[in-house]
């Protein structure tokens, strides 16, 4: 017995010195070799008297056991310090530039349709879209303006060809007409798209873009154009509160027309939408004009409402303060970068139009 | 539409504040475009007297004038003008005082040396006419005892700029617009006072409308004004035409302008001496040519609607007078023509010759046709009274009578548009100060429509009008129902918004540019297509419509660079045209990368971008959009404006249906002929509508989920293969063998050159087989092996290397 706390004692001391871990393999062999020294101890139980001999077996395993255990936590320490150290030479400096990566951006354009789409979406109009080349029909003469009418003049159209028959459209109003003499009302529709005058300075660009809104049904009046707007422009601007005023206008394909204001101010050289006293005409509505419905055969004495058309450029460039229009089509990178949109930001009813 | 609250008052009997007017103009859909105070800054102007005038002594051209500006004041002032001479009564300009022609302020200034203490105005620079030779000249009769006071009468009030919508002719009078406010409760409409002619002379040259197809005049009212004497008007009808920005000419002139502004009532009046004979109002023949007031000869073409004499054309009806028998201050006799000429004739002809002018601008809105006598009267007796003579009768001849428009209202329709309620009082109330008669039946209203508004035609138009009048602000709200009934966006539509976003998110700025782009560019990417020329462009170098997004893209691309930006890549979703009639568009997202990755990096290796990146930015967005790349199909017939060696076109399956992209370097020649200072350009364009739509919706693409726990052995192999052979045929080879068996393939080397025969490439893939059902035996695993390379050697002539 006195043997084995001979061996514990020895190698507790032993093990408490700055050890290798080849000194540790070698007292582990010392120990629990084949000719270790409590192996050598667990060979004698069987010549131990019967009376002594759990006793015996008892102490052994339980010096086993501590001096296992205190060489494991051993190896581990010295494991561990030697890691520690390996690492401190690895250190790098994480202040270095990380691995290049580029970022895209959606056009300020894109990103304003989206969040029209989204707003007209909850409240139940759906997206239809028509070609930018368009016949002097559909884009006119369907409207309610012939070609006597000088609202002609209003729109300074490029033509395709000669007779003046193709030409790009000029506003996004022929949607309507093609919509509805492909379907049967009712219709509820938006369609944005993009729009063509001839008219180029720092207020013109010879292309924009437009969305125009159509709901026909057999109980749609005014009141329904007010307040779809009204939503909408409370929507977009993501404000409380809105001042709003409708004015009355002319479009040959409404009646009656109006034009839709909307107040502001400036406030520290910033546009502020809702407040202030200053009026901004934002967009075109009225009542679609009978001429207009009898002409895609739709009865006007059974139908009737309303429809509206809006410059998108202007409404992107009043949301996020862009001054110059022109450099919408520019293509100047810096720009892009300015105030383009990462794509992850899609606007959506549940998280809101905008970070 | 310019006017002056003081003018309206001619019309309107009221008390309000400007302002209140400003805004009932605006409610009632008169808007008010600007506000200008005209007279601000006029009482710097004096009447001044030229005391002495000596040479500049640095020019030949200018004069130093001693001027008497009243108060005992003697200014200095250098003038070029020929007529400044001792003794001459003209108008003073000093320091601090703005020119009405041109804005500018004067200062004291050093011209040549002598110092100048303001000007010396003429006509034009006054804005009082086009008089610009020489400084204004006054007469001393009325004058001489004004030195030093202020030259302008007295304060004008505000001009207000009104924006007339086409639709509303009768509001290019003052009198239209005063109605319109009295319906609207803003003051009370006078009663018209004006007096009626009660001639026994004839009216004595014969006037002719020729009968004939397209005639545009439809009536022609005259009358002569003998003896008269031609002169400056008085001072009432110059304040009131300055005051709306207008310039005096002469009497006669003046007075049919002044009709016009006042009842919408184009007038014109001919020197009757000069007139051969009689008027014939007929069509134009080709060829025939006149001199108009505006100094322009024309020449004509067959059907336009003139005003004629023995001798040929005087005058295009209602458009523009000719030089040949306009007044003059020497006038005697002088014919005023009233007439009505069809909308359609006037526009087609202004058209055609591109003439702009105040009568046509009316006529062509549709002017009163029941106006003729009412503007003969007004005009006839002003003349008399400024200038004298004798008034005719009035001839009227005319081809068509005018017809009474009746309308059958019923007021419930009013509710049914409008949302909202009025009494029919109040209806009565607003249509009869309109100018409407009305007469009630039983349900609803017979309206006859006043002839000034060739507007309303038909019931919705008797509803715009009261809910104008009654007011926009009356409209009540009726907020919208947040339902859907049918889905927002169709598949081809998400479609769009997945590919723009897709591409967006691989480091692409999206462009939106023109859809049309200058011929020099797009000739390098039209290939077959069918250039598309507008015939109108803004300007040459947007003279067609773009046959390819590369034709803008490309040149941006090059502006940018120019900029100083080296790698940069950008998109555009978009139409391209391959036809000038609707519908022949498609749309295409199309995307151009230039220069290096990882450009100065100290971590990364830096290298040009290649044809590799922009296939997997292709690959990848297609891959996201929902189809299934396994499938996908590859060749090298690209157009010609890729590089021919690194480009490729895209199918979505070997059917090869129809092409879904193109991807590749851009041509060497493109990049070099436009001067593109890159390393590299490489771009790709999907085809949006070459795309099939997965009929399936999301929720019907999950299919059951299965995957193998069995253990799995990766094989390599390396082919010597003909170069010919691609990549994608040893690979699909390899995938057709047992697709549940091979459940990946993966190419990780390829190499030409040493050690390899000429027009041969060794290729190294790593093939994973594993199976769903078991763990695969050495002999299964063999059986495999022997397959793959046996399937490969035949289908492609390769040869394993040992």
């Amino acid at each position: 017995m006195s043997e084995i706390k001979n061996i514990r004692d020895q190698f507790i001391s032993k093990l408490e010195n700055d050890l290798s871990i080849d000194q540790i393999n070698e007292i582990k062999t010392e120990l629990f070799g084949k000719n270790g020294l409590i192996s050598s101890q667990f060979k004698t139980i069987g010549s131990i008297p019967e009376t002594d001999r759990k006793k015996f077996a008892s102490k052994l395993n339980q010096v086993k056991d501590e001096l296992q255990n205190l060489i494991t936590s051993k190896s581990r320490e010295i494991e561990g310090k030697k890691i520690n150290e390996k690492l401190k030479k690895e250190k790098v400096d994480i202040t270095l530039p990380e691995r290049p990566f580029v970022r895209g951006k959606v056009h300020p354009v894109s990103q304003t349709i989206d969040e029209i789409s989204s707003i007209f979406s909850e409240i139940g109009f759906s997206v239809e879209e028509g070609p930018d080349v368009e016949n002097e029909y559909n884009n006119f003469t369907a409207l309610n303006t012939p070609d006597n009418h000088p609202a002609r003049d209003m729109h300074d159209t490029f033509y395709l060809d000669e007779n003046k028959e193709v030409l790009l459209r000029t506003h996004t109003s022929p949607v309507q007409i093609r919509t509805m003499l492909k379907d049967k009302p009712p219709f509820k529709i938006i369609a944005p798209g993009r729009t063509y005058r001839s008219d180029s300075d720092q207020t013109h660009a010879p292309m924009f873009h437009q969305v125009e809104g159509l709901h026909i049904d057999t109980n749609i009046n005014m009141g329904h154009l007010k307040g779809c707007l009204n939503y909408f422009i409370k929507e977009f601007f993501e404000v409380k509160k809105i001042k709003m005023r409708f004015r009355p206008s002319h479009f040959p394909f409404t009646e009656p027309s109006a034009e839709v204001d909307i107040g502001y101010e400036i406030k520290d050289g910033k546009i502020i939408i809702g407040e202030g006293d200053k009026w901004l005409e934002i967009l075109g509505c009225g009542m679609v004009h009978p001429n207009v419905l009898r002409n895609v055969k739709v009865d006007p004495s059974k139908y009737q409402g309303y429809a509206f058309g809006i410059g998108i450029d202007r409404l992107a460039m009043l949301k996020y303060g862009i001054n110059d229009l022109r450099a919408f089509f520019d293509c100047d990178y810096r720009w892009l970068n300015h105030f383009g949109f990462d794509p992850l930001d899609v606007p959506t009813n549940y998280r809101g139009l905008s970070r | 539409m310019k006017i002056t609250y003081d003018w309206l008052k001619d019309h309107l009997k009221v008390s309000a504040k400007e302002d209140k007017l400003l805004e009932k103009l605006t409610d009632i859909g008169l808007e008010v475009e600007s506000i200008e105070n005209l007279s601000e800054g006029l009482d710097f102007f004096r009447v001044a007297k030229i005391i002495k005038t000596e040479k500049h002594p640095n020019a030949d051209r200018l004069k130093v004038c001693d001027v008497d500006v009243g108060n005992k004041e003697i200014k200095k002032v250098v003038c070029g003008a020929a007529n400044a001479r001792e003794g001459l009564l003209t108008v003073y300009a000093p320091p601090g005082a703005i020119i009405p022609k041109n804005k500018s302020k004067l200062v004291v200034a050093k011209i040549r040396d002598v110092t100048s203490y303001g000007m010396l105005c003429s006509e034009s620079e006054l804005n009082l006419s086009d008089e610009s030779d020489g400084i204004t000249e006054l007469s001393p009769s009325k004058y001489a005892k004004n030195v030093g006071k202020s030259y302008f009468s007295k304060p004008s009030s505000n001009l207000i700029d009104l924006s007339i919508t086409p639709n509303r002719p009768d509001c290019l009078g003052v009198r239209g617009i005063a109605r319109d406010l009295s319906a609207a409760g803003f003051g009370n409409l006078k009663p018209v006072k004006d007096k009626k002619i009660k001639s026994n002379k004839k009216q004595t040259l014969k006037v002719k409308i020729t009968k004939e197809k397209n005639q545009g005049c439809l009536s022609f009212g005259s009358c002569l004004i003998t003896s008269v004497k031609n002169t400056e008007s008085p001072q009432w009808l110059k304040d009131k035409l300055i005051s709306i920005g207008q310039k005096p000419i002469s009497a006669i002139v003046d007075i049919t302008n002044y009709v016009m502004i006042d009842i919408n009532r184009p007038l014109h009046a001919y020197d009757a001496d000069k007139i051969d004979k009689g008027i014939i109002v007929r069509n134009s023949k080709s060829g025939e040519k006149f001199t108009a007031l505006d100094n322009k000869n024309y020449k004509l073409d067959d059907g336009m609607c003139v005003i004629s004499d023995n001798k040929g054309v005087l005058g295009l009806g209602g458009i523009i007078g000719g030089t040949r028998s306009g007044t003059e201050l020497d006038t005697k006799n002088v014919l005023l023509e009233s007439a009505y000429f069809d909308p359609r004739s006037i526009r087609k002809t202004a058209k055609k010759l591109n003439i702009d002018t105040d009568a046509k601008f009316r006529f062509e809105r549709g002017i009163d046709q029941l106006s003729i006598e009412d503007g003969l009267n007004k005009a006839a007796f002003l003349i008399k009274e400024i200038c004298g003579g004798e008034i005719s009768k009035i001839d009227i001849q005319k081809i068509e009578s005018y017809k009474n428009k009746i309308i059958k209202f019923e007021p419930k329709t009013f509710e049914k548009i409008t949302g909202f309620k009025i009494s029919i009082k109040e209806m009565i109330i607003i249509l009869e100060k309109l100018g409407f008669k009305l007469k009630k039946e039983k349900k609803f209203f017979k309206l006859s429509v006043p002839s000034w508004r060739p507007d309303i035609v038909q019931e919705i138009d008797i509803v715009e009008e009261l809910v104008r009048i009654s007011g926009y602000e009356k409209i009540k709200i009726e907020s919208p129902i947040k339902e859907r009934s049918k889905n927002t966006l169709n598949p081809t539509q998400k479609l769009f918004h997945f590919l723009q976003r897709s591409v967006a998110s691989k480091g692409y700025l999206e462009a939106i540019t023109w859809s049309f782009t200058d011929s020099k560019y797009n000739d390098h990417f039209k290939e077959a297509k069918k250039e598309v020329k507008i015939v109108n462009p803004i300007s040459s170098e947007l003279g067609v419509l773009r046959n390819s997004i590369f034709s803008n893209l490309v040149m941006y691309m090059s502006k940018n660079l120019d900029r100083g930006i080296k790698d940069l890549s950008i998109f555009e979703i978009g139409p391209i045209f391959y036809g000038p009639q609707p519908g022949e568009q498609n749309t295409v997202v199309c995307g151009l990368s230039a220069g290096k990755k990882s450009r100065l990096s100290w971590i990364e290796k830096e290298r040009n971008v290649d044809v590799f990146d922009i296939k997997r930015d292709v690959i990848q967005t297609l891959v996201e959009a929902g189809y299934n790349a396994e499938k996908f199909y590859l060749d090298d017939e690209s157009p010609n404006y890729y590089h021919p060696g690194k480009s490729g076109r895209i199918f979505l399956n070997k059917e090869k249906d129809k092409v879904a992209a193109y991807f590749g370097e851009i041509h060497p020649n493109i990049t070099k002929t436009l001067d593109i200072k890159t390393e590299t350009l490489v771009g790709f364009e999907i085809f949006l509508d070459n795309l099939k739509l997965t009929k399936k919706s999301l929720k019907d693409k999950k299919t059951k989920y299965s995957v193998s726990d069995f253990q799995k052995s990766e094989r390599d192999f390396a082919f010597i293969v003909d170069k010919k052979i691609s990549v994608q045929d040893l690979v699909s080879a390899i995938s057709n063998i047992d697709k549940n068996l091979i459940s990946n393939i993966k190419v990780f080397d390829v190499y030409e050159g040493d050690n390899i025969p000429e027009n041969q490439k060794s290729v190294a893939i790593s093939v994973t087989i594993q199976s769903l059902e078991k763990t695969l035996t050495d002999n299964d695993l063999e059986k495999t092996n022997n397959l793959i390379i046996e399937t490969v050697e035949n289908k492609t002539g390769a040869k394993i290397r040992s």
